[in-house]
């Protein structure tokens, strides 16, 4: 079966096209402009993974918010769980750009990092 | 009053203007001031904290609280100066410029001046949808800033009119916040920002994209209770019969950018009508000598790596201005068929010339063609275009054949 996929790991955005075999193995796979395009879409049939920008509440900051990342992807099926966890945290100010603010987050092997600074109010 | 010359006022502290202060201090120019209206430097990437900057400029992906980090840190170890909370108000042709900040007016006297004010987002004033004016309607960036920075949810039931990039990325952060969002809906064909978003902010949420329609009508008294979409046919107006009542209490503008250029035409700077920037020349000189202007404030980039590599290049420029090089510009650059726009808008001949340009719909196989006296000094293939996407083509001074008037075209398969 012919599976169309748009690529989010750059701004290219390409259109990938996979022939999927009846084993839900990717065949062949065409369109893609750099190799990263042709694992994205192999990834994208087995297991989609996503990164996830969000925000963590700062106590005693200058600012109510410090935004957040993840350092690696995680299953699209777990982004809400994630949040859950965010939005659970609170972190003490102040706080610096790359520190981690949940190690090892949900058990996943990635932690929610800082993506700003944010000194104390 | 204060009064102070400087070598270079650069007027707006986003990453336009930070890029171009770093680049300008490496070349060592160092007698520079950044003036920026708002409590910190970094423009309007603070509040944009999702990941997908720096690919192209420091080939990994950042957030943009982290892109713009990397500036703001290069700028202070090399000491650059800068002054917060200091509006600029006017700007003359013969490089007077007066700011505002808490302190008072102070009055510089620059042998340059870069504008790098970026952009403001176009308002539901400027479509005119009629109906009431209930709370609850936002443009994107205002609704990013509220939820991102001052951590004030904006509502529990949204609907996004213009699929613009920021709309989109609006809707998958209102989602993640616990807000449902129940459609885009875009006025063209096609999606007006970048496939990447349609697929990673829509379609993972399962939030539909309805292209051809348009809110036709806003009901609501205090706070917005639905919103009417229609259908529009070939002439993008409105289907009679197709009305669709949404019930939300959020409704989202996503529907354009507009340079922020009225400081540039107090200086009597010549505006183009298509970008709404500036009219400029392959080194971003505007036609008042000594001003020049890169990033949003000359056209609306959709990624900050382009700004960050624009104002670089401009600052290069502006170098060779301030030791002496005057411009001529001679040749005039026209966008013609399928080209939106086109920069820069006139060229002097004398130097290879970056054209950047977006095309005026999605074409496949398209072929970009620079023509002068009937024939094609520049020919380059695209796979894909897309009205979204800003192309660039390198003009070599080498191929240009006259002084005569050079159209920039696009030919699909
Ligand atoms: C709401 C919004 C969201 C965006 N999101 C993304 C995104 O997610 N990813 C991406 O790659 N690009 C995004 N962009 C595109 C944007 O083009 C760039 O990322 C980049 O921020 C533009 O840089 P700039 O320096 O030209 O403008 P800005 O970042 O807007 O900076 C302009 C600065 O000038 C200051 N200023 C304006 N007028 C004056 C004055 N009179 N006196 C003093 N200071 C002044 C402003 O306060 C501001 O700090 C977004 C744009 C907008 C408007
Ligand atoms: S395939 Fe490569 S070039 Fe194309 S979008 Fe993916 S990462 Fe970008």
């Amino acid at each position: 079966m012919l599976k169309l996929y748009t690529c989010i790991l750059c701004p290219n955005g390409c259109e990938i096209r996979a022939e999927v075999g009846e084993d839900g193995q990717p065949a062949a796979i065409a369109g893609h402009r750099c190799p990263r395009g042709e694992a994205y879409v192999r990834q994208e049939i087995c297991a989609p993974l996503r990164n996830i920008a969000s925000s963590v509440l700062v106590e005693g900051g200058e600012l109510p918010l410090c935004s957040v990342r993840l350092t690696s992807p995680i299953p699209k099926a777990r982004i809400f769980d994630m949040m859950r966890l965010i939005h659970a945290a609170r972190v003490p100010a102040p706080v610096e750009l790359g520190q981690v603010l949940i190690p090892n987050a949900l058990g996943l092997g990635c932690d929610v990092i800082a993506t700003r600074n944010v000194g104390e109010g | 009053m204060t009064q102070t010359d400087k070598d270079v006022i650069i007027i707006g502290g986003g990453p336009a203007g930070l890029a171009a202060a770093v680049k300008l201090h490496e070349l060592g120019v160092r007698d520079i001031l950044i003036l920026e209206r708002e409590h910190a430097l970094g423009g309007i990437l603070r509040q944009c904290i999702h990941d997908g900057f720096g690919l192209t400029r420091f080939s990994q992906t950042l957030t943009g609280p982290e892109y713009a980090q990397r500036f703001i840190d290069a700028a202070a170890e090399q000491g650059i100066a800068y002054m917060l909370d200091t509006t600029v108000l006017r700007m003359s042709a013969a490089h007077a410029v007066t700011a505002a900040s808490r302190k008072g007016l102070h009055r510089f006297n620059a042998r340059a001046i870069i504008l790098a004010m970026g952009c403001r987002e176009r308002t539901r004033g400027a479509l005119s949808i009629p109906g009431a004016r209930p709370t609850g309607i936002y443009t994107a960036g205002v609704a990013q800033s509220y939820i991102n920075l001052q951590n004030t949810m904006v509502g529990k039931n949204a609907v996004i009119l213009g699929s613009g990039d920021i709309g989109m990325i609006m809707a998958r952060r209102l989602t993640l916040e616990g807000a449902r969002v129940s459609a885009v809906f875009e006025l063209q064909p096609y999606p007006s920002g970048l496939p990447r978003n349609v697929e990673q902010c829509l379609y993972d949420y399962d939030i539909p994209l309805y292209l051809r329609h348009t809110v036709t009508n806003i009901l609501g008294d205090a706070r917005l209770q639905a919103v009417e979409v229609s259908e529009v046919g070939e002439d993008l107006r409105p289907l009679p019969g197709t009305q669709r009542l949404y019930p939300c209490d959020t409704l989202i503008l996503s529907v354009g950018l507009i340079p922020e250029n009225e400081l540039a035409l107090d200086a009597g700077v010549l505006l183009d009508a298509h970008t709404g920037g500036a009219v400029v020349d392959e080194s971003y000189q505007t036609t008042v000598p000594g001003i020049f202007a890169a990033g949003n404030v000359l056209h609306v980039h959709d990624l900050v790596d382009f700004v960050s590599l624009e104002a670089e290049r401009m600052a290069e420029a502006v170098k060779r201005y301030l030791a002496g090089e005057q411009a001529k510009p001679a040749i005039a650059v026209s966008a013609g068929r399928d080209v939106a726009y086109a920069l820069p808008q006139h060229i002097s001949g004398a130097r290879d010339a970056l054209l950047t340009f977006r095309p005026r719909r999605p074409l496949r196989d398209a072929t970009l063609r620079v023509l002068q006296d009937g024939q094609a000094i520049l020919t380059k293939r695209f796979p894909r275009m897309l009205p979204a996407q800003m192309e660039q083509a390198l003009l070599p001074a080498a191929a240009l054949k006259s002084h005569n008037p050079v159209e920039v075209v696009i030919g699909d398969a």
